[in-house]
């Protein structure tokens, strides 16, 4: 078996009472997809945040590769609210920031559009080129590395050549449709050279026949650029034609994971959530 | 294509520059400076306050980092300025209050004195300027950065407040004098050649744009398009690997480095340096500088420092003087203090209809293109 690449262990995040994701444990293996469904207000972003540093897990353990980047356990006011069963399984303190988990291979893209709207498509991808220039400001600024700031250029350049964005390069992001946005929002994410992709939602909003598009464009970039791919998504007909393997989370629990055909069959992913989203979907 | 365009702008920003300070050299050796005050008060203190408002703008405009301290940092470059290039023999003058300074040397003397001791006395007490007020933004950054919008604005405020009030404490009179001026140091007019050209207005240009220059240059850069990332969407940047933390710090202390050197080229101006005329006001007249000019465009900032210190200075004087015509009628309205009426107004005006400023987010180089395009595309519709 191939290494894992992302191991969740028991994170459970907690805000006040709520717990909104109790006691969540998976892994990604290297090469594959992997997806996480269930229904709204699940857990499946706040899952995500916790892994790339956006929100510190109440409790439980992230490793990226066999590095934990992420452990923490109930501290100070949490000690008496903590709801979950793993409170004395983990014991030292792991943080890192949302840009070192980046810097670390792990990109994601967000639920509603984050782009820079106001920069241009080419400035987008070139901002993901940043962090890994060899430089500090004055340097940059006086040009002494004019080199650096060349390679980050093309590079840049050909990523979004690469992504058939290359017309678009000097159009505002924000003006581009809705489709083009999204698309560049993973350009985005593949300039920062990752190794695990995190998509939230990549298909929220589009048409059947743009969905399909997708499927075909994520199958591709994890050929192309050698990804390992998790992803949310609410699309049914996208997560059972492209994923290696499903997670479902509901109120916060894993309630089933497995192949895309287990996960169809299996009695309380219908009741908890397919039957539901089939009705409102079709 | 698109870095071939960018040369252009940049050369032809550039000779536009150069045109600039050839002007400035022209008119002030035409013009007589003592029947012109007003048009060369103007021009100084407009290169002065164009660099500060530039330095504003880069935090405010291009980070997004919304600072009221500029007035704070201003006057730590004015201080740090002054106190390095007051000649050592009028020092017991100027702080005969404290029986002398503490600090006796002066950085032109102990270059040698002369032309180039001024010079290179001036330029390193510019730049030590700089550093110290960048210095203590390193400092206030550390709490301070963590706040957000408005709550980093009162904070900064605050800050330069304080500064304001401890510079004028006594106990220090040794090093700041107290809550009286520093006088006496090199000032613009000093780089006038006796008998020969005058230059006072052409160095006060020179620095700012060089100065300016930069900030450009940083903009432009791989930082300036990391501080627009955070500007645009922190929690986006952050996910594409930039340090919020330690960029939103190297843009605060920048900030401060060119408005501490625009402090200490204020105390040039000014011919005096002192803590009360470093208020919050002055932050506001810069602030207002940068929305009026247009929040992220430092020629924006340029072009409407100049007009800002012309109305407030120059065209609107007469608002403020009673007119009586010859049939004895007064001209009503006209009385001292309505000139900030009108001002205010205009500022208003400004604010409601025309929020974007005068250049929006684009710089000179910029319009040009754009008109070129337009008529590109003219083109194509004609064909």
């Amino acid at each position: 078996m191939a290494e894992n690449i992302l191991r969740l262990e028991d994170i459970t995040m907690q805000f006040g009472g709520v717990v909104a994701v109790n006691d969540l444990s998976l892994h990604v293996d290297e090469g594959e997809i992997v997806a996480l469904i269930g229904p709204n207000g699940a857990g499946k972003t706040t899952a995500f945040n916790c892994v790339t540093g956006v929100y510190e897990p109440t409790n439980g353990r992230v490793s990226l590769l066999g590095d934990v980047i992420v452990e923490n356990h109930p501290q100070g006011k949490m000690k008496g609210q903590y709801l979950g069963e793993n409170a004395g399984k983990y014991t030292q303190v792991v943080r890192h920031t949302p840009d070192q988990i980046t810097q670390r291979g792990v990109a994601r893209t967000f639920q509603n559009i984050r782009l820079f709207g106001a920069l241009t498509v080419f400035e987008n991808v070139l901002i993901a080129k940043h962090m890994r220039a060899k430089q500090n400001f004055l340097s940059a600024a006086f040009r002494l590395n004019a080199k650096e700031e060349k390679r980050m250029r093309d590079e840049a350049m050909a990523l979004l050549k690469e992504q058939d964005l290359a017309q678009y390069k000097d159009e505002v992001a924000a003006s581009l449709p809705y489709g083009l946005q999204r698309r560049l929002e993973i350009a985005r994410a593949l300039a920062t050279n990752p190794k695990l992709l995190l998509l939230d939602e990549p298909a929220a909003g589009m048409n059947p026949q743009e969905t399909q598009e997708l499927t075909d464009f994520i199958r591709k970039i994890r050929g192309e650029y050698g990804l390992t791919i998790f992803m949310i998504e609410h699309h049914m007909d996208l997560v059972m034609q492209i994923s290696d393997r499903i997670y479902v989370l509901d109120f916060g629990k894993l309630i089933a994971q497995g192949s895309p055909a287990q996960v169809q069959n299996d009695q309380r992913v219908i009741e908890a959530y397919l039957g539901v989203a089939d009705d409102a979907e079709n | 294509m698109n870095e071939k365009k960018s040369k252009k702008g940049a050369f032809i920003a550039l000779v536009c520059v150069a045109v600039l300070l050839a002007l400035t050299i022209v008119l002030e050796n035409t013009l007589d400076p003592t029947k012109n005050i007003m048009l060369f008060t103007v021009l100084k203190k407009g290169a002065v306050y164009a660099l500060v408002a530039s330095s504003m703008n880069l935090l405010n405009g291009f980070t997004g980092l919304f600072s009221l301290g500029q007035a704070g940092f201003m006057l730590l470059g004015a201080y740090t300025y002054a106190i390095l290039t007051i000649p050592t023999d009028t020092r017991s003058a100027v702080y005969y209050l404290y029986g002398g300074c503490a600090i006796n040397f002066s950085l032109p003397e102990l270059f040698g004195g002369g032309a180039a001791g001024l010079i290179l006395g001036v330029l390193i007490a510019l730049i030590l300027a700089g550093c110290v007020a960048a210095a203590v933004a390193w400092l206030i950054g550390l709490p301070v950065l963590r706040l957000k919008s408005d709550y980093l604005a009162i904070a900064t405020l605050g800050f330069a407040e304080i500064i304001r009030a401890v510079f004028q404490w006594d106990k220090l009179g040794p090093v700041t004098n107290g809550a009286n001026a520093l006088k006496g140091f090199p000032t613009f007019s000093s780089f006038n050649i006796k008998g020969g050209l005058r230059l006072s207005t052409f160095v006060a240009f020179l620095l700012a744009a060089v100065c300016i220059g930069v900030i450009l240059l940083l903009i432009n850069s791989s930082y300036g398009r990391a501080f627009k990332a955070i500007r645009e969407d922190e929690v986006a940047a952050e996910a594409m690997g930039i340090n919020l933390s330690r960029h939103k710090r190297l843009s605060f202390c920048i900030s401060s480095f060119f408005a501490g050197v625009g402090g200490g080229m204020f105390a040039m101006f000014a011919t005096q340096a002192q803590a009360k005329t470093f208020t919050t006001a002055m932050t506001y007249e810069i602030l207002l500088i940068v929305v009026i000019g247009g929040i992220g465009s430092i020629s924006g900032s340029c072009i409407a420092s100049f007009l800002y210190l012309a109305c407030s200075e120059w065209w609107l004087r007469f608002l403020d003087t009673e007119v009586v015509l010859k049939s004895g009628f007064k001209v009503p309205l006209l009385r001292n203090g309505f000139r900030m009426v009108v001002f205010s107004i205009i500022i208003m005006v400004v604010v409601l209809f025309f929020r974007k400023g005068i250049m929006g987010d684009k710089e000179l180089p910029d319009l040009f293109r754009a008109r070129k395009n337009a008529k590109v595309k003219g083109g194509e519709g004609n064909g």
